[in-house]
Formats: C-alpha cells, sequence, structure tokens
C-alpha cells in the first residue's frame, strides 16, 4: 500500500528541499544593496497605483476589470476544448456553445452599456 | 479516427418551468443594458412577472400531464414533489417582486438603494437615500435567485443540486444588502450571510466528494444503489451524510446552523426578507426531503437521530429566543427558525404523509409569511420601517384593519384551528407519530405553545395597548403590496378551513421518483 505513495513523498522532500536550498543559499550569496523599489507592492513591473492614504478604499474599476478578466477567461477554458473535439460533437456542441457565449455576451453587453469599460 | 462523442439526451420540455425563470432573469439583464432608465422598472416589473407567471403555466401543463420522469442523463427529476415546489416556488416569486416594486411606502419611491457599495453613513449615502434615483439590478437578481430555486430541488444529482445551491445564493448575498434605510445593519446582514453560506456551501461540497468517494457517483439513484450493498466504507458515508445536512440545514436556518437568520432578516430590506424566509426556505426544503428520501432512503437509521437532534433543537431554541425578542423582523426570524424545526418533524416522519405533510406546510407557511413580512413593510415612521415592537403598540387603535390582517397571520403562524398553520402542522404531527416519532410530537406541540406566547404577546400589544405618542404611522400600500398582502391572507383563511383540495394536491404529489 505505502510504495504507492512513496513516489509522492520523494516528490514533497524533493520540493521542500529545492525551496529551503534556495531560499537559504540566496540570503547567504546575495548581495544586500537597499533600494526603495524592492519594498513596493509588487504588480508586475508597473508602477504601483497610487492607493488612499491608510488603507482607505479602492476605486471600483480595478474590480470590474478582474471580474471581467474572469468572465472572458472562463469562456476560453470552455472554448478550448470544445475547439479540440468540435469535430466529434457534432451540431448539438455547436448549439450549446453558440447558447454558452451568447449568455456570456448579454453579461458583456450590460457592463458595455453600463460604462463598465470607461477607465474614468 | 476517434469516434463521435454521444451528445447527452435532454428532454427539454420537463425544463420549461426553470428555462424560462432563467431565459426571463437574461431578458432582465438586457433590459438593464438597452431599456432607457425611465422605463425600466416598468419594464422589469412586466419581464419578471411575465416569466413567473408562464413558468407557472408551464408547471402546471407539465402536472397535468402527470408522468415523473429523470431528465438530462439523470440529472434532474422532474417528479411530483418537484412539480409541486416549483408551482409554489413560481407563486411566492410572483408575490416577492410585486413587494419588491413598491414605490408608495418609503417617501424617496424605492425599497432599494442605488449604490449599496457606499460606505453607510457617508454624505453619498445619506443623499442616495432620499433621492428618488433606484436601482432595477435587483429584478434580474431575484430571478436569477428563484431560477436556482426552482433548480434546487429538481436536481437529483448532489453536483447539479451545488451548483444550484450556489446560483440561488448569490443574488440573496448581494440583496441582503440593498435596504434604503438602516444601511449600516443591512450591509452588515449582506456580509455575515455571504462568510456563513460560503462556509456552509464548502461542508455541503466536501460531503459530495465523501460521497463520490463512498458510492462512486453523485447520482442520488447510484447512491440509494450503493446503500445497499455489502462491503462499502460506511465512514465515508456517515461523514459525507453529515456534511451534506450542514449544507442543506443552513439554508433551512435550523439550530446550530440558525446563527445568520435573526442578522440578516433583520438587515436586509423587507421584500428580500420575505423572498428569503419564504421561498428560499421551500427550495432548501425540497433539496432536504429529495437527498434523504432518495439518496438515502434505505439508510434511514443512520441519518434519523441526527436529524432528531437538530429538529428537537431547532423548536426549542427557536421558540425560546423568539420569546426575548424586541424587534418584529427578529421575533419573525426565531419563529421561522421554529417553524423549521416543525417542518423537519414532518421530513423525519419518513413516509409518504411525511412527504405530503411537509410540501403542505411549506405551502401554507410561505404564504402567512410573505403576507406577514409585506405588513411589516407598511409601519413606518421617519426613519422607515417601525420594526422595534414597543413602536407596535397600540397599533389596533390607529390601524385596526393592518393590525388584524397582522394578527391573522400571527395567529396562523402560531397554529391556531381555522387557519392555514394550523391544518400544516396536524399534517405533519399527524405522519411523524405514524412514523413512530411520537417524542418529537411532544416536543413540537409543547414549542408551539411556546410559539403561541409570543405570538399573542404582539397581538395584545397591538390592541389592548394605548399608542405612544410619537408612533409610527400605517402607510397606505400600493397595489403590489395590497395584491400580495390580500392573497397570502386569503390563502391563509381558505386553507385553513378548506384544506383538503390541497391536502389531495400534495397527497398525489408525494412520490419521489427514484
Amino acid at each position: 500500500m505505502l510504495q504507492y505513495y512513496l513516489p509522492i513523498i520523494v516528490l514533497f522532500v524533493l520540493a521542500f528541499g529545492f525551496a529551503a536550498f534556495s531560499v537559504g543559499a540566496a540570503s547567504f550569496t546575495g548581495p544586500k544593496r537597499y533600494n526603495r523599489a524592492k519594498y513596493d507592492a509588487y504588480e508586475c513591473g508597473i508602477e504601483p497605483a497610487p492607493q488612499p492614504m491608510g488603507g482607505g478604499r479602492f476605486p471600483i474599476k480595478f474590480y470590474l476589470t478582474a471580474m471581467l478578466f474572469i468572465v472572458f477567461d472562463i469562456e476560453i477554458i470552455f472554448l478550448y476544448p470544445w475547439a479540440v473535439a468540435f469535430g466529434r460533437l457534432g451540431v448539438f456542441g455547436l448549439v450549446e456553445m453558440v447558447l454558452f457565449i451568447a449568455t456570456v455576451f448579454v453579461a458583456y453587453a450590460y457592463v458595455w452599456r453600463r460604462g463598465g469599460l470607461e477607465w474614468d | 479516427m476517434p469516434t463521435d462523442i454521444q451528445a447527452p439526451s435532454i428532454a427539454y420540455l420537463p425544463l420549461l418551468p426553470i428555462l424560462i425563470v432563467f431565459g426571463a432573469a437574461t431578458l432582465g439583464v438586457l433590459v438593464e443594458a438597452f431599456v432607457p432608465a425611465h422605463q425600466r422598472r416598468l419594464s422589469q416589473v412586466v419581464v419578471a412577472v411575465a416569466g413567473l407567471v408562464a413558468s407557472l403555466g408551464a408547471v402546471i401543463y407539465l402536472a397535468a400531464d402527470g408522468t415523473s420522469r429523470l431528465v438530462a442523463e439523470s440529472a434532474l427529476a422532474i417528479d411530483g414533489p418537484a412539480l409541486f415546489l416549483q408551482g409554489t416556488l413560481c407563486v411566492l416569486g410572483i408575490g416577492s417582486i410585486l413587494l419588491l416594486s413598491e414605490r408608495r411606502l418609503d417617501r424617496s419611491g424605492g425599497v432599494v438603494v442605488s449604490q449599496a457599495a457606499n460606505a453607510p453613513g457617508s454624505r453619498e449615502d445619506l443623499r442616495l437615500a432620499e433621492s428618488s434615483h433606484v436601482q432595477t439590478e435587483v429584478y434580474p437578481l431575484a430571478m436569477f435567485a428563484l431560477g436556482g430555486m426552482l433548480l434546487f430541488p429538481a436536481c437529483n444529482n448532489l453536483l447539479l443540486m451545488f451548483v444550484a445551491l450556489e446560483v440561488l445564493s448569490l443574488p440573496l448575498y448581494l440583496m441582503a444588502g440593498l435596504a434604503r434605510r438602516r444601511r449600516l445593519l443591512s450591509q452588515e446582514a449582506a456580509l455575515k450571510y455571504f462568510l456563513l453560506g460560503a462556509f456552509a456551501s464548502a461542508f455541503f461540497l466536501y460531503g459530495v466528494a465523501l460521497l463520490y468517494g463512498y458510492a462512486g457517483s453523485v447520482d442520488l439513484g447510484d447512491i440509494l444503489t450503493a446503500t445497499s450493498q455489502a462491503g462499502k466504507s460506511d465512514g465515508l458515508l456517515y461523514l459525507g451524510v453529515a456534511m451534506l445536512g450542514v449544507g442543506l440545514l443552513f439554508k433551512v436556518g435550523a439550530v446550530p446552523f440558525q446563527a445568520w437568520t435573526p442578522d440578516v432578516y433583520q438587515g436586509s430590506p423587507t421584500p428580500v426578507t420575505a423572498l428569503m424566509a419564504a421561498c428560499t426556505k421551500v427550495a432548501a426544503f425540497g433539496a432536504l426531503l429529495r437527498v434523504f428520501y432518495v439518496g438515502f432512503g434505505t439508510s434511514q437509521w443512520d441519518w434519523r437521530p441526527m436529524l432528531w437532534a437538530v429538529a428537537i433543537l431547532t423548536m426549542v431554541v427557536g421558540a425560546i429566543l423568539a420569546v426575548t425578542q424586541t424587534d418584529v423582523k427578529r421575533m419573525l426570524a426565531y419563529s421561522s427558525i421554529a417553524h423549521t424545526g416543525f417542518i423537519l418533524v414532518g421530513v423525519i416522519a419518513i413516509n409518504k404523509s411525511g412527504l405530503s405533510g411537509t410540501l403542505f406546510y411549506l405551502l401554507t407557511y410561505g404564504f402567512t409569511t410573505i403576507a406577514s413580512f409585506a405588513v411589516v413593510g407598511l409601519v413606518r415612521d421617519s426613519a422607515g420601517e417601525a420594526t422595534h415592537l414597543a413602536q407596535w403598540a397600540g397599533l389596533g387603535k390607529r390601524s385596526p384593519l393592518v393590525a388584524g390582517v397582522f394578527a391573522l397571520l400571527l395567529f396562523a403562524l402560531a397554529g391556531i384551528p381555522l387557519t392555514s398553520g394550523f391544518m400544516a402542522k396536524f399534517a405533519v404531527f399527524k405522519a411523524a407519530t405514524e412514523g413512530g416519532a411520537t417524542a418529537l410530537v411532544v416536543v413540537g406541540v409543547i414549542a408551539s405553545a411556546v410559539t403561541a406566547f409570543f405570538y399573542a404577546r404582539v397581538v395584545v400589544l397591538m390592541f389592548f395597548q394605548e399608542p405612544t405618542v410619537d408612533g409610527p404611522t400605517v402607510a397606505v400600500p400600493s397595489a403590489y403590496t395590497a395584491v400580495t398582502i390580500a392573497v397570502g391572507v386569503a390563502f391563509t383563511v381558505i386553507l385553513g378551513i378548506v384544506p383538503q383540495p390541497v391536502l389531495d394536491l400534495a397527497g398525489k404529489a408525494a412520490t419521489f421518483i427514484r
């Protein structure tokens, strides 16, 4: 019974060892020069957006953008396997996908008409 | 060359009630997008009510046809209980939509606020509370929630049931935060409901995963087959049933998963509270019945003690804590917890009359509840609804009609004869006695007596005390609220005097398809 799990345990040990080694080695060998940018929040390399004083409220437009991203992300996740199996799915698959995209499009139309795509 | 993938066979006709409501909700989103602002409100009401009426028509058509069937690769069961509850939900849904459409009660002209995300008490928030600006997204939200509720009791597949649970819950979390007055309380309600609801959903999902480990399927029919086979690991079954039970009992508001109920019922806009109290309870009990009667129908000795304990706790805690409440909405919330306990007595009977009694109870309770919350919305002072019980003193002298109607509804909730509440309680208690749960019935009767005490206290308060000097006024509602209250009261009285046709209907509907 246990031998089935042995590779997983070995993998865990390896992963943990690698992480511990990298972090440890970096703190021993790396140079420690002060740079203000290092203490900023990491936002994909772009200059962080100005935040309200005292950790107040965020503008809602960030949230809207993130939501829209997720909606279209999910759509793509469904579209890829559908495209791969399109020939085998036949008319049923086509109709289902058209229905799905139409429903997502309704949400898109709502966001567009109500000004969710305007940044300012 | 790989072979063609077999398309699943989906019979669309039995799904029509669900599809119509979801279609109307989607149409509502399009109305938001393309109809000019001043016409949106009326269009939304028309779309929502027309959708629910059409859905009710489809339910009646399917019920008249009378064939129970498993559809969509047996993921959904369109049978008697499902159709009975779907029909109930459509009618109660129309009532909730009409309450949401009420314009005359709040002096600003709407029950929901247009920007619920504003910080309570901020200048913008105070301005919006008085402005005539309303948002109409609440209609598509309510319709999506109702669509999920129609789906919930019909699910024969635990994974689909989880999807339905989320579809009905997510809009409700949002709607709880939309009250126009007392914004802080409303936002607190939304946050609490969301956090606790997400927690309960996680329990539900974990239970589904364990049951899949047990039976190798999430289909209720397959789980039933698995429970009658030897050599399965029962630990997975017990844990799975318990966790699934936590998720479902949270939604119906049973003790010890009731903590959210009073806060959410109090903080939400009253029409949304009516929707939650009536429709969510109907839908969640439908799912609970199907899971325990179909999926675990032969393993009842494993889960019956658990439900026994929950039912006793629910009746006792709900009834006793309701006595101490000083707010009308909180009192009705605790009374709804006690009623959850009474309905659970019917569930535990595990026989045909238990099932039909529970269905009948849900119908009567839904109508009485929706009408009582509608009446709560009428009593107002300058700060909005006057929900403190002390403010209701002497209401009978100020407005005998409204106080009389509310007294009647309270008598029905207490289960006084000649009201629907009596017939409903009688039906479930009788079924439980037949099902060998006499001890539970004794507890139920005692708890009913306790609930009768605090309902009667409100009636005494309204009729036998002098009104306070600057007490609340009773607003005159428009036809929307008036119709809802009238229909609710009519059902309460008619089902109390001539319940037999509806009892027969519930009896005819009370057969699950496996």
